[in-house]
């Protein structure tokens, strides 16, 4: 089973298993990982799903379309050029990933 | 001003995107106090945005994004109680009764009824076949009618009845929209987007008639089998989706004898004239900053933000509610995005040119930015978002420059 791993902003960790076919967004917010918002409920509209992606998973990422692109640069928390996401674009599994590893800013609003 | 003791009860009418942001942001700001979350459909509190969209596409998910997961609220102690309604406000021995019997005990009570859609009273309304999309039973019921549709009808070119325009031609049957007014969204976009969006829909195949409402609905042994318009015009359709507009709910306040004016009327901390009693959502009406009139929003952005802005006002931070609004929708290739509320009159100036399909119209008023409605250009969008919260405009000649960008401008240092 696909599995994210959550670093949150304060040192927990949290360790999730997801649906093929789901994404990080969607982990975090139906497990109840704090610091993930998803408020747009995942159409790369809100930019309240930003993780950082942690290496070595930074070139198994999909690439990113002009939307999040734009989205990208309007997060609450600073964008890393390389490692910034939006969590509801990173599809799990069914020819996504099958493991990733975030670590959760410290605000998305 | 008084310090509120911490042990007060709290109890949250509604745990739609509102409710449910109110009752987190109460226990996560330090309240301390019993907070009950009551809402009436029997599952878990679910994100309403993806059931007109996602939710509805051939291949998408049918499962509900839930707001938070069930041990959230748990371990916040938030006692969550669904599947229940409330019946009656008793304001002077601050009790709310339920329809399961229950009567809960307030110090401080939080509206957070949402709103209902509006039936057209015509006849045959209530013929099988017809839809309306407001809850998760109603997605369930609607995708299920999709998928078997050969003929839709929708009723209304509103956000909701776009959305599912535009999911339901995916599934492939021929897809009708009447609006009685001359464009779509009429209430919520300038001519100039509404025209590219009626473009859009018409290119995907959708036969749109603008200037039509729906005189009756026809059917065939309980079923409906389509629509006369108030033009004459005949359609047929197996499938119906009703979407013309919402009321908000507040026939529990009107009933307690708070004041209702399209909407439970609070002021600009989002409390009624009853001091323990606040509303928030699409059910309030609340004096705004950015239209200096009274407001009553649909967004899931205002619901979260007045959830927010509640929970605070509870803890004692009591201060006005300013928040931008914002809105968006997807319509198949087409994603729309508004920030700032309009009003009859304002200036439309374009940014970027129509015919790539990626453009903005910025609305002036009065010579400064007030709104901005974006398509295909969530970079607009975003410093938009940023440049109406800080106050700050570009002066509207600007826009006519072609190298002229938005987001460079929220870049600018802002003029002192």
């Amino acid at each position: 089973m696909p599995k994210v791993i959550f670093h949150r902003d304060g040192g927990a960790t949290d360790v999730v298993d997801v649906d093929a076919g789901s994404n990080v967004m969607r982990a975090a917010v139906q497990n109840g990982v704090d610091g993930i918002v998803g408020e747009c409920g995942g159409q790369a509209m809100c930019a309240t799903c930003h993780v950082y992606v942690r290496e070595p998973h930074l070139d198994a990422l999909p690439a990113i379309s002009e939307d999040e692109e734009e989205m990208l640069e309007c997060t609450a928390a600073p964008r890393d050029e390389r490692r910034s996401r939006l969590g509801c674009q990173l599809t799990l599994g069914a020819g996504g990933l099958e493991e990733v590893e975030v670590d959760v800013p410290a605000t998305q609003i | 001003m008084c310090p509120r003791p911490r042990s007060e009860r709290v109890v949250v009418i509604g745990a739609g995107h509102a409710g449910v942001q109110a009752a987190d942001a109460l226990r996560a700001g330090g309240h301390d106090g019993p907070i009950t979350l009551v809402g009436g459909e029997p599952v878990l509190p679910y994100q309403r945005p993806p059931l007109s969209k996602e939710h509805l596409a051939p291949g998408g998910t049918p499962v509900p994004l839930p707001l938070r997961a069930e041990r959230f609220f748990a371990d916040r102690r938030i006692d969550l109680r669904t599947g229940v309604t409330a019946t009656a406000l008793d304001r002077t021995s601050r009790t709310v009764l339920l329809d399961d019997g229950a009567a809960l005990p307030y110090d401080v009570l939080v509206l957070a009824t949402g709103a209902a859609n509006r039936v057209p009273a015509v006849p045959g309304a209530d013929l099988a076949g017809i839809h309306a999309l407001r809850t998760l039973g109603d997605a369930q019921a609607l995708r299920a009618g999709l998928s078997r549709a050969r003929s839709v009808l929708v009723v209304g070119a509103g956000f909701v009845g776009l959305e599912v325009a535009a999911a339901a031609r995916a599934h492939g049957p021929a897809v009708t929209v009447l609006e009685a007014a001359d464009r779509p969204l009429a209430r919520a976009l300038s001519r100039e987007a509404a025209g590219h969006v009626a473009e859009v829909h018409r290119r995907a195949g959708t036969d749109l008639r603008l200037g039509e409402a729906v005189a009756a609905f026809t059917g065939r042994r309980g079923r409906v089998t389509g629509a006369v318009s108030s033009a004459g015009t005949e359609y047929r359709a197996d499938l119906v989706l009703v979407g013309t507009g919402v009321a908000p709910r507040t026939a529990l306040a009107a009933a307690a004898g708070l004041p209702v004016v399209d909407g439970i009327v609070v002021d600009e901390c989002l409390r009624t004239p009853d001091p323990a009693i606040y509303a928030v959502g699409d059910c309030a009406s609340h004096p705004s900053v950015h239209t200096g009139t009274r407001i009553r929003l649909e967004s899931v952005q205002n619901a979260t933000d007045q959830g927010r802005h509640v929970a605070a006002a509870i803890l004692g931070g009591a201060r006005p509610y300013t928040g931008v609004p914002w809105f968006w929708s997807h319509q198949g290739a087409l994603k729309l995005q508004i920030a700032g509320v309009r009003l009859p009159g304002d200036e439309n100036v374009l940014c970027g040119d129509p015919a790539t399909g990626r453009f903005s119209v910025c609305r002036f008023r009065d010579g400064r930015l007030v709104v901005v409605e974006s398509l295909n250009r969530p970079a607009d969008h975003m410093a938009a978002r940023r440049l109406l919260a800080a106050g700050r405009s570009p002066e509207p000649g600007r826009l006519r420059d072609p190298a002229f960008c938005l987001k460079e401008f929220a870049r600018e240092p802002a003029v002192a």
